[in-house]
């Protein structure tokens, strides 16, 4: 037999019926659903009078628009976000799935909840409507977002219509250097293929570099895959992965842990994989990085300087004066003198436990800079509930921080956690787009660590000068 | 869905690169809970100001591309979110078919499943038909999916690739949900072969 990679691996155990002209239809094991992508699809179900095929491995969780101020549970104000919210809230009920309203302290960002119950394993097919679905990749789980006509498709038949991307290998050699963390790797990778460089490709993310991550770090680097423009990012399962899976409510248990242990261990790329296209990275060559532009490919070290847009090629050209235009910003300008308004740490890049364990180091008992709003956002109430225990709370709060509920929050601002016009902000999540965080809004990509010390400076800060 | 055979049309061209989900359909908008209605706010911050005016330089603003029907666009169309609202402010629009380069992998998927032609040209065939869109109203293109070609104004034609199941189902307004439910025997099939197999799933 010739030797396969991990995603071809995955790719064969889920083919239900493949065409002659190699149209696959694969077999989804998990589905998640959130309240912004999935009301046409439930509508499309009710008028075609069908039903969801298996209620049993679909998740839903409302996150995108929830408001993270107390009280939500009982009153939305936003009547287009309360609407979509009831929306889901009677799907859920109509059809049977399974559903951590705002309610339950499980609630969270769709990408943080799956992981954390244990409803991402291995070896799965794992789709939702939201582009980050790439997160669950870390398990080695083939993760991947979807339109809602296609939501709609899963939830009608457990499967979807797939043509097979190709395999791209990401390696990231070496170690870190300190004060370099997982967000950097994923940010670095996006600046060196730029945000196509993974069109049409399922990435496999190796290396000693990734090895070393733990699972929130993996889930950080997987999470971005999409934007390089991957179907969706890879790692191969490992000890790490299965002592994080061990004991999660929805993780198998006794007898059927074991098989499932059996399985997963085979799941890695065959020595002599071919590999469509490979990137290497040294882990020692990774710095801090911030994104200067509009695009999550315009990142740079932090002890870099803002381009000149004369020197790209192409229709880069006039994206980056465009993208520096909108930003107000000018050649030359040293990244470390951009100065901030805001800090927003979360997400589902990072709002995991670690995230605010490396962002709190930085800023126990320090103060954030006068007139700076500084926001965090935990990425689901279980993460809400351990950084409380943990005293990272109270570190955030005496640093001045507002301490909110779990949700997508400030990443997209559908609910009211958004940017002004020109009101820049250090963000710890993945898309700097104009407008995403607020129409006008000015968003610079960078780790919670770097997030931390912009929040103590004020400007961008290189965090090893506060290590 | 609507199919799509030919199309004749003026086409506007925004030769801006990276243009993404959050441009063509900002997130204010997605908190419908209906397909329809999205075309008043296509791209919605580059066209309008914050009080509403429309923007006059914005090609969808012209005169000549007020009833544009094609786009010729810069590489990377629809990166970021899966947001179906693009495809649907487009099409809700008036646009069928957008040209360029390359398209983000999910952006591409939803185009086929809303009748919506997204083709990919090299980038000197994309720069011809820009110059030819930049022409305006007297300038009109043409895409015929049987043929799978491109006609511009002067009558230069490219051939463009597209899969074929994708094409069957676009030329006959094929509900995709529909043929997958022909093959449910398989999907019993598979459930029941793996539930020996990964009880656990």
């Amino acid at each position: 037999m010739s030797p396969k990679t991990l995603y071809d691996k995955i790719w064969d155990a889920h083919v239900v019926h493949q065409a002659d002209d190699g149209t696959c239809l694969l077999y989804i094991d998990r589905h998640l659903v959130h309240e912004v992508t999935s009301p046409q699809a439930f509508e499309g179900l009710r008028m075609a009078g069908r039903t969801v095929r298996a209620p049993e491995k679909t998740i839903a969780v409302p996150d995108h628009n929830v408001p993270t101020t107390a009280g939500r549970d009982t009153h939305i104000d936003n009547e287009e976000s309360r609407i979509q919210v009831e929306a889901l809230d009677r799907n859920a009920r109509d059809f049977g799935i399974n559903y951590y309203p705002v309610s339950d302290i499980r609630q969270g960002i769709v990408h943080i909840v799956g992981p954390e119950q244990g409803w991402t394993l291995p070896g799965m097919t794992v789709v939702c409507g939201d582009s980050h679905t790439a997160t669950h990749g870390a398990f080695g789980a083939l993760a991947h977002g979807i339109g809602t006509s296609e939501v709609e498709h899963v939830l009608a038949t457990q499967t979807l219509i797939q043509q097979k991307s190709k395999n791209m290998k990401v390696e990231i050699t070496g170690k870190l250097r300190p004060g370099v963390t997982a967000k950097d790797i994923t940010l670095s990778v996006i600046g060196a293929t730029g945000t196509a460089g993974g069109t049409g490709h399922v990435i496999e993310y190796c290396g000693q570099a990734i090895r070393d991550l733990s699972m929130e770090g993996r889930m950080t680097v997987c999470n971005m895959a999409i934007e390089g423009g991957a179907r969706a990012g890879l790692i191969a399962p490992d000890e790490k992965t299965f002592a994080y899976v061990m004991g999660r409510p929805h993780a198998p248990k006794g007898a059927q842990w074991e098989a499932a242990l059996a399985w997963w261990k085979t799941l890695y790329s065959d020595e002599g994989a071919q590999f469509d296209k490979v990137v290497t990275l040294r882990g020692e060559d990774i710095a801090p990085v911030v994104t200067w532009g509009t695009s999550p490919e315009d990142v740079l070290p932090i002890t870099g300087v803002v381009p000149d847009p004369e020197s790209f090629t192409g229709g880069k050209v006039e994206a980056a004066r465009r993208s520096l235009d909108y930003m107000g910003l000018v050649p030359g300008q040293k990244l470390s003198e951009i100065r901030i308004d805001t800090v927003f740490i979360g997400s589902c890049t990072n709002g995991r436990i670690e995230d605010l364990r490396a962002a709190a180091a930085i800023l126990k008992g320090k103060k954030i800079k006068d007139g700076l709003r500084a926001m965090v956002v935990p990425g689901s109430g279980l993460v809400r509930a351990q950084a409380e225990e943990e005293g990272l709370a109270q570190i955030f709060i005496d640093a001045g921080f507002e301490w909110r509920l779990a949700g997508c929050s400030m990443c997209l601002a559908m609910n009211p956690d958004q940017l002004s016009p020109g009101e820049r902000c250090a963000a710890t999540s993945n898309r700097n787009f104009e407008g995403r965080q607020g129409r006008g809004g000015r968003t610079h990509l960078l780790s919670p660590a770097m997030a931390a010390a912009a929040a103590v400076t004020g400007r961008l800060t290189d965090v090893r000068e506060m290590m | 869905m609507t199919p799509f055979t030919t199309l004749t049309g003026i086409a506007a061209p925004m030769p801006l690169v990276n243009i993404d989900t959050d441009m063509i359909i900002p997130k204010q908008f997605l908190k419908t809970i209906k397909r329809s209605g999205l075309g008043r706010n296509l791209f919605d911050e580059m066209r309008f100001t914050p009080d509403g005016a429309e923007i006059a330089e914005f090609v969808l603003n012209q005169p000549a591309y007020r009833k544009a029907g094609i786009l010729v666009a810069g590489d990377n169309f629809g990166c970021g979110s899966s947001r179906e609202h693009a495809p649907w402010a487009l099409l809700d629009f008036g646009i069928r078919a957008v040209i360029s380069t390359s398209f983000a992998d999910i952006f591409y998927n939803n185009c086929f499943k809303n009748g919506i032609l997204p083709i990919v040209l090299p980038a000197d065939q994309v720069e011809v038909l820009m110059e030819d869109a930049r022409k305006g109203a007297n300038a009109r293109m043409t895409v015929d999916l049987g043929a799978q070609t491109v006609t511009a104004s002067d009558g230069r034609s490219f051939s463009f690739e597209v899969d074929p199941f994708r094409k069957h189902c676009l030329m006959n307004g094929l509900d995709d949900i529909g043929l997958s439910l022909e093959k449910v025997a398989s999907i019993d099939a598979y459930e029941k072969r793996t539930s020996a197999l990964r009880p656990w799933v």
